[in-house]
């Protein structure tokens, strides 16, 4: 009400009751403001994820100030890596992005083996690409079903499960766990895999190949999809850049930018393929949600040929290096990253020369990606602000970690 | 009904004995209820029609365990839901709160009592039956609106507002194109209005003319809208509102929202199968108004209620959900629209005495 110019214009003689001025501005439909309403959002909420709590001011259905609180999944995964030895933490590290086990453990143990300067056998890196980019499939199918869900679609959600389960059960026989592995170790891999495993994943990857133009049908061609998802929750190139947004939410947004390719790790250099990017060629706008689900459906498509031709290259040989019984790398430190399904994930470690790190801090993707949405989701409806946190794929389990 | 009680009271002498308001008093009450337990068994089986539908779209089973192939779920559920604690927010507006899912249940139920489910099968046979059935479905929206307000929740306030305004709003296209019909056969009796479909296939008032079958659609979007059910669910929607006006509900409070939702459905589904699908009426002329064969009648209208709600679940589980702008533009500036282009083509077209009841239409949607 203190907007209005006419109140502060009157004398405080003149001045009529508050009251009565409401009624006034009631009248006069131009002054109306409307009481908002604090929403709280979460930490149980069917929308959110996990545990990511916002708090959001809504005038009616649009949101007019939003803030993201974490920290509710928070497990200490860093002060841990600071408390046990160097080979025990690699499992907690699957607790961080519990849908990209495989791809958390890859970089962790590529970070601690740098640190340690140990070689791994060539075989182990190849099973490595194989089994992160199985989880990367995993871990889009399930993006790509869960964003369904957001939007009021049901069917897409259950149909991935349908493939995603035959793909955890591959990953399942090798590890031991459907969810969280440790099946990528410090100088290699738990153990080989076997002829029958091997045919079993061609044949998930063919079904996945078949089913996921299903799925595009489903949704990304469903124009209530286009109409809920085009144009909305827009973050553009300096926004991304800005935020420190990556993976899918970054690429969407027109970088062009993969650290597989562009900043090769493993044998990742030694593989063709393409790194889907936002385009202005179909629908939507560049940073868009929908183009950020697109992006996750054509980069399913590039893990299926990048895992074609590991399985291709694989050379013969042991999968794990002789690797001393008391790990103590020398003093020095080490920043590693790769790119997971959600993102960059980094691993940064401080040795000074004991079995256990001096300090241990890992940077994950969904903390900067859920962050960014302080900024877009002004002024979107409610509707869209689900569209937006579903479209960011955030794992609450890294962003507290 | 009042003719057939007489004829009752004139057949068995001893029935003369009573006074016949007594009578009338307990065929009244007699009638309700079994109005009510076949309304609801009706319901329970829809959802269990529509989870066994949805489980096969989904690559699942869906409920199979309870009764042959899972048909008596719902009793297994109600049981449940009886046994669970009835929790009242301890801030809430006790006596709205407990009131609500009543009117809600009412304006579910009340409006059965006109619908008829064959010739002569009808509990109350009104020259306005149609009128009726618009204005007690819209009863409804008190119930939702005060279970919003008293649940003192604001999930369940937003919920309530959006269900309000939906719910409202597309009304308009509703009753507006199923006006269409009413001016095609001049009577708002729904008996009437089937008798008038009788025969062939071409009488069904859907293939009346392009008129009627576009306001047969423009139904049933606007009767998917305002049963709240996908991609209309926006009331409700659970990844947005967590539940929307019921959040608050537990119990048998819950269920009752519940079968009275899927009541409305019924409800629908039978409606725009005697409006536009011609009824009781097979498509081809047969007699239908004796003793036994009403229950023929009776069984070729619920065959084609229970395809139109299986279209409603086939719907349901296809399409992601509307944005709420997006609702209200298609309910006020198509669909309303449109819906009045309707009324006054039907209306152009009987003035030009124009009934299309001899196929041409239907003839020509074949060639297309």
């Amino acid at each position: 009400m203190s907007t209005n110019g006419r109140s502060t214009a009157l004398t405080p003689s003149e001045a009529e009751p508050a009251h009565e001025l409401h009624e006034r501005q009631l009248l006069v439909g131009r002054d109306l403001r409307t009481e908002e309403m604090v929403l709280n959002i979460g930490p149980q909420h069917p929308a959110t994820h996990g545990v990511l709590r916002v708090v959001i001011k809504t005038d009616g259905e649009i949101v007019r100030a939003l803030q993201p609180h974490v920290g509710n999944l928070h497990r200490c995964a860093e002060k841990i890596g600071e408390s046990v030895p160097y080979y025990q933490w690699v499992p907690y590290v699957d607790r961080m992005d519990y849908l990209a086990a495989m791809c958390n453990e890859h970089v962790a143990c590529m970070a601690i083996e740098q640190l340690g300067d140990i070689q791994i056998p060539e075989r182990a890196e190849y099973i490595r690409v194989i089994v992160a980019e199985v989880q990367r499939i995993l871990s889009h199918l399930m993006a790509i079903g869960v964003y369904g869900l957001d939007l009021g679609a049901f069917t897409p959600f259950l149909h991935q499960f349908r493939e995603r389960e035959r793909g955890m059960d591959l990953l399942d026989h090798i590890s031991g766990g459907r969810l969280l592995y440790h099946y990528v170790r410090i100088g290699g891999v738990k153990r080989d895999l076997s002829r029958d495993w091997l045919d079993e994943l061609d044949a998930f990857l063919a079904a996945v190949e078949k089913r996921l133009p299903e799925y595009n049908l489903l949704l990304m061609e469903n124009r209530i999809f286009q109409e809920r998802t085009c144009g909305i929750g827009v973050i553009d190139r300096d926004t991304a850049v800005r935020w420190g947004v990556t993976g899918p939410g970054l690429r969407a947004a027109g970088v062009d930018w993969d650290l597989r390719r562009d900043a090769p790790y493993s044998v990742y250099d030694r593989f063709d393929f393409d790194v889907p990017h936002g385009e202005s060629g179909i629908a939507g706008v560049l940073g868009d949600c929908f183009q950020r689900h697109w992006i996750r459906a054509k980069e399913v498509e590039q893990s299926v040929r990048i895992v074609r031709q590991a399985l291709a290259q694989m050379p013969e040989g042991p999968v794990m290096a002789n690797l001393p019984k008391s790990f103590r790398p020398a003093a020095g430190e080490v920043y590693v990253r790769g790119e997971n399904p959600r993102g960059e994930l980094a691993c940064y470690f401080v040795s000074e020369g004991k079995d256990t790190a001096y300090r241990c801090r890992c940077r994950g993707p969904s903390y900067s990606n859920i962050a960014v949405i302080t900024e877009v989701a002004e002024g979107v409806l409610i509707a869209d602000l689900v569209a937006l946190i579903g479209s960011m794929d955030i794992v609450l389990g890294e962003v507290d970690r | 009904m009042q003719a057939w009680l007489d004829q009752l009271i004139r057949e068995h002498g001893w029935l003369q004995a009573v006074p016949a308001g007594l009578v009338y008093t307990i065929a009244i009450v007699l009638a309700c209820k079994l109005v009510l337990v076949f309304v609801s068994v009706i319901a329970g089986e829809t959802v269990w029609l529509e989870r066994r539908v949805a489980g096969r779209m989904q690559a699942r089973i869906g409920p199979n365990r309870v009764g042959p192939q899972g048909l008596l779920q719902f009793v297994a559920d109600g049981v449940k839901l009886l046994a669970k604690e009835d929790i009242i927010p301890a801030s809430a507006d006790k006596i709205v709160f407990l009131l609500a899912p009543i009117i809600v249940f009412a304006g579910a139920f009340v409006a059965f009592a006109v619908l008829p489910w064959g010739f002569g099968l009808v509990p109350a046979d009104m020259n306005i039956g149609l009128f009726v059935i618009l204005s007690l479905t819209s009863i409804e929206v008190v119930g939702v609106i005060m279970a919003g307000w008293a649940s003192n929740s604001k999930w369940a306030v937003l919920g309530a507002m959006r269900e309000v305004a939906q719910m409202i709003s597309y009304e308009l296209p509703l009753g507006i194109s199923a006006l269409a019909v009413v001016i095609l056969a001049g009577t708002l009796n729904l008996t009437d209005i089937v008798v008038q479909q009788e025969g062939a296939i071409w009488n069904w008032y859907v293939f009346r003319g392009p008129f009627a079958f576009i306001a047969f659609f423009i139904f049933a979007t606007a009767a998917l809208a305002s049963l709240k059910r996908a991609p209309f669910d926006l009331p409700e929607a659970e990844s947005e509102l967590v539940a929307g006006f019921h959040t608050e509900y537990t119990g048998f409070r819950f269920a009752v929202f519940f079968l009275a939702e899927y009541a409305g459905m019924i409800l629908f589904a039978v409606l725009a199968s005697v409006l536009f699908l011609g009824g009781w009426s097979p498509g081809f002329p047969v007699d239908l108004t004796g003793p036994g064969m009403r229950w023929v009648g009776f069984g070729i209208l619920f065959a084609k209620t229970l395809f139109l709600l299986f279209v409603m679940i086939w719907v349901r589980w296809s399409l992601p959900r509307f944005r709420v702008d997006r609702v209200m533009y298609l309910c006020y500036k198509v669909l309303l629209p449109a819906s009045v282009v309707c009324v006054v083509g039907a209306a152009l077209q009987v003035l030009l005495g124009a009934s299309m009841g001899d196929g041409g239409f239907a003839a020509w949607l074949m060639g297309r």
